[in-house]
């Protein structure tokens, strides 16, 4: 790089324009992709443009702590974007009202074997306790799962990562899954990409069908909720 | 749309303030979350002016996911050494939740109810 273009560099990238930018930027790049791709599932914008940024960080050697300055603000609205689920929440409220036993247990009961199942399989394969604990919350949404992980005395940031990849995950094979399986009703759908793979899947069940979205992201709170009050108990046989 | 970004945020506060007073488990923005939800029962007339900025948000959901995502760049020394539990671990139970949960729901549903 020619002298003038380096200061420039060096100016810029210590401020949170070009990493706010370069995040919408990449996750552009991801829908652009998705939507050449006709909507398939395996062309997620979310691991898109996790990959352009991570590519993008190591080529220019800009630590992760610098790039998140300037992320955050996006970061940030994780949490106003849970809230803003209260309004398909409460558009639900008179159907939830109705038939609350069968949802929380379609809930709790996908919720336990999500990360039942990941912690029994990463232990007999020999996972260390650090990544046990970080595994266990990996289907609740970033914010609460982070906390969570940080009570357990897991590495919150782990967490972080394995909640996005089990979201990615969750995306991509859900619409396989349950078509293998015969699942037609977009209810049972999306409650379970909700429990399953929290925003992520929230967002893919958006995408392809509201109804599917509003009970995605009722189960993406309510599994959030019962996880934050139960794991911290079950942990304690881990 | 400043009106709406405003009751959002105005009930993250207040999800993270009782959150915080009360010593919950769980996270402010789900208190919030179900705070909104208990508001629109009292005021439905509120969705209107939610509705637009709701949706753009909860529809761009997966960009929020991004930065914290690209975090995995100070973990793929970890990552390398455990790939095979974490990769089994990730789909298994990934394909067993999905299963778990949507039949769980199919089963429990009032045949009425059903689609």
């Amino acid at each position: 790089m020619s002298e003038p273009f380096y200061k420039l560099w060096v100016y810029l990238a210590a401020g949170p324009l070009v990493w706010l930018t370069a995040t919408l930027i990449a996750y552009q790049i991801g829908r652009y992709l998705q939507a050449r791709t006709r909507g398939n599932p395996a062309a997620n914008p979310v691991l898109i443009a996790v990959i352009l940024l991570v590519l993008l960080l190591a080529r220019t050697d800009v630590p992760y702590a610098q790039y998140f300055a300037g992320a955050q603000f996006v970061h940030f609205l994780l949490g106003t974007a849970t809230v803003a689920l209260g309004l398909p929440l409460w558009r639900e409220a008179a159907m939830l009202r109705r038939h609350i036993g069968p949802l929380l247990l379609s809930i709790a009961g996908g919720s336990v074997t999500a990360a039942g199942t990941a912690v029994v399989v990463a232990w007999a394969l020999g996972a260390s306790r650090a990544t046990l604990l970080s595994l266990a919350p990996k289907s609740v949404t970033t914010p609460i799962a982070m906390g969570i992980t940080e009570k357990l005395g897991g590495i919150p940031s782990l967490t972080a990562v394995l909640v996005i990849l089990t979201g990615v995950l969750g995306a991509i094979i859900a619409t396989w899954v349950l078509d293998t399986a015969g699942i037609r009703d977009w209810r049972a759908r999306g409650l379970a990409a909700g429990t399953v793979a929290h925003g992520i899947g929230t967002a893919r069940a958006y995408q392809v069908n509201p109804t599917a979205g509003a009970y995605a992201g009722l189960a993406m709170g309510v599994n959030g909720l019962l996880t934050a009050i139960v794991l911290p108990y079950a942990a304690r046989w881990l | 749309m400043l009106e709406a970004a405003t009751w959002l945020l105005a009930f993250q506060l207040a999800g993270e303030a009782a959150a915080r007073l009360f010593q919950l488990p769980v996270p402010g923005p789900v208190i919030g979350m179900v705070m909104l939800a208990i508001a629109l029962m009292a005021y439905p007339a509120l969705a209107d002016r939610l509705r637009g900025v709701v949706d753009g948000l909860l529809s761009n959901l997966g960009l929020l996911f991004v930065p914290a995502g690209v975090g995995v760049s100070l973990h793929l020394g970890l990552l390398e050494r455990e790939w095979l539990p974490i990769t089994v671990a990730l789909l298994v139970s990934t394909v067993a939740g999905i299963l778990v949960t949507a039949f769980l729901m199919r089963l429990l549903m009032p045949a009425e109810d059903r689609r």
